[in-house]
């Protein structure tokens, strides 16, 4: 069921479920590839999310009740041609003195590092949506037997590159910033760049990981 | 191309260079960012002819000062209430004057607000992010913090004596008793009693006020559920409340998705004078509908748009007004 909600003078949040699940997704991106085909009058930006989509417009142009309409035909039309998800593939050093979590993550798992490792490259991630902070592309897909609570008290300072986890999500960090998630691993590839492309992920995309040494990783 | 070559020998933190934003980047994790005070930056822009949304600096409480060390630029400082001195005078907080080689400038905070923006006659220079010279206050992106001891160059300088003088201060820019809400999206996680309470008497800024948003102190608001909400998108002015009851009105830097709930948010048309409140000055929300508020959106923006057409005409230079005068005088002497 789709329901509709006003925000303010200026957004329309269109909502399709209240948790994190692959159909529920499914409906936020294509409702976000039918606004981007065709955009109703007045609409300025389209954030999706795990569950919903948030419609930010401009107040001169339309209001909340012209909107909605808009966006509930735009809903009834024709089925847009499925977006053009990429894959990735991201190596991953998972050095101590980068992944400064891995330790503690297998002791609370109760498995090696090298099954945690193992576990972590198994798996297949895909992009939810983009949060928190520029280019932070939140993945979900991380194996139930890592799945953690994030810490009790976020840490200051988690340099860019770092692959942390917390729960069935994943994250390369893109910026020096605190976080709660547990740090298990880095990864030289840039996700926050310079350029006609600027952020590596679409919302969609799968990614997976490979192992790389120290070596290769400091060179990049 | 003439070339203006300013010091900056003072600058409190948080000052930085902000022009009309940066849209259509949510989905990435990119806040809009631009001026805490969207409506200053209007007023600079449009009291000096420049084209609407170039680039100024945005100055907080703890002021900025500016030596002129080469050539000569027309500016314009609105917002807040601030003290500005050029050449050791004093002028008004809203006004527009002219920069020159071995002069300097200075902005400190006064009776009243928390942000100012500086606009000149000319192009400040710095690096785009995203097509935007808008700072993103935690990574640094854009134009970037401006800093003691830094060199601000701006090209393309002009001087623009018919820009000159002070500009009056509308009501509408300074803060208000009340603050209006929306309330939600996500007031589900609130019993009634509690969202009568974020409406009623005991809130204040706290100290914990930055680009990114401002803390309230006050009653706490406690949710109701259990926090397990996905991550949700987060519109600026949206005010989300904490696993600790504690609420935080998220502002031009905010973070862009977050999981916890939203019990209401700032309608747009009081966004700009809201930020111009200072840490301990007592907010009180008022409800309103999503009608309302967009009926507000479309008044404010008349109201700004009357004030910036009048700030359009330009204004004789002061040798034209002293001509102007002698001619006047001359005519009633010969008489």
């Amino acid at each position: 069921m789709t329901s509709f909600k006003p925000v303010a003078d200026r957004a329309l949040l269109v909502e399709f479920g209240d948790r994190i699940a692959p159909e529920i997704h499914a409906q936020v991106l294509r409702l976000d590839r039918l606004l981007a085909l065709s955009p109703p009058p007045g609409m300025v930006e389209v954030t999706p999310a795990y569950a919903n989509l948030m419609i930010s417009f401009d107040p001169l142009l339309t209001d909340h009740s012209a909107l909605q309409s808009a966006v509930q035909t735009v809903l009834t039309g024709p089925e847009p041609a499925s977006g053009q998800a990429h894959s990735h593939d991201l190596g991953v050093c998972y050095d101590a003195d980068l992944g400064t979590d891995l330790a503690q993550v297998a002791q609370m798992t109760g498995m090696s590092p090298d099954a945690v490792i193992a576990a972590h490259l198994a798996a297949e991630y895909r992009v939810y949506l983009y949060g928190f902070a520029p280019g932070y592309a939140y993945l979900a897909g991380t194996p139930p037997a890592l799945h953690l609570p994030r810490k009790p008290a976020a840490v200051r300072d988690i340099p860019a590159g770092r692959v942390i986890i917390a729960g069935p999500q994943c994250i390369v960090t893109t910026l020096k910033m605190p976080t709660g998630w547990w740090i298990i691993g880095s990864s030289p590839t840039k996700i926050l760049r310079h350029g006609p492309q600027p952020f590596l992920f679409a919302v969609g995309d799968t990614v997976r990981f490979h192992r790389i040494g120290r070596d290769q990783h400091d060179a990049m | 191309m003439t070339q203006c070559d300013i010091r900056v020998r003072l600058a409190g933190p948080l000052c930085s260079l902000q022009d009309a934003g940066r849209p259509g980047f949510l989905r990435y994790g990119v806040p809009g960012s631009g001026p805490m005070d969207r409506a200053a930056l209007s007023v600079v822009n449009a009291a000096l002819g420049n084209p609407p949304g170039q680039a100024a600096v945005e100055v907080s409480l703890g002021g900025l000062g500016l030596d002129c060390l080469a050539g000569e630029v027309s500016f314009a400082v609105a917002g807040g209430g601030f003290q500005v001195l050029l050449a050791g005078r004093s002028l008004a907080p809203w006004t527009v004057g002219t920069l020159r080689a071995g002069q300097s400038l200075t902005l400190r905070a006064g009776d009243w607000g928390s942000w100012a923006l500086i606009g000149f006659a000319g192009q400040v220079r710095g690096t785009e992010w995203l097509g935007s010279l808008s700072t993103h206050s935690q990574s640094g992106l854009g134009g970037g913090a401006v800093t003691t001891g830094q060199r601000l160059r701006i090209d393309q300088a002009e001087v623009r004596p018919t820009r000159e003088g002070d500009l009056p201060l509308p009501d509408w820019a300074r803060p208000a008793p009340q603050t209006r809400v929306t309330i939600g999206p996500q007031e589900r996680f609130f019993d009634r009693q509690v969202q009568a309470a974020f409406l009623g008497p005991g809130f204040a800024l706290s100290q914990g006020y930055d680009r990114m948003g401002v803390r309230l102190q006050g009653p706490r608001l406690p949710v109701n559920a259990a926090l397990d909400m996905p991550s949700e998108p987060i519109l600026r002015g949206a005010v989300q409340v904490a696993g600790d009851g504690v609420a935080t009105v998220m502002l031009a830097d905010h973070g862009t998705t977050g999981g916890y709930p939203k019990l209401a948010t700032l309608i747009g048309a009081d966004l700009d004078r809201f930020v111009q409140q200072r840490s301990g000055d007592p907010v009180r929300f008022v409800a309103v509908t999503p009608t309302q508020a967009v009926a507000a959106a479309r008044a404010a923006h008349a109201d700004l748009q009357s004030y910036l057409a009048e700030l359009a005409q330009p204004r004789p230079s002061l040798a034209q007004r002293l001509m102007q005068a002698n001619l006047i005088s001359g005519v009633t002497d010969g008489a």
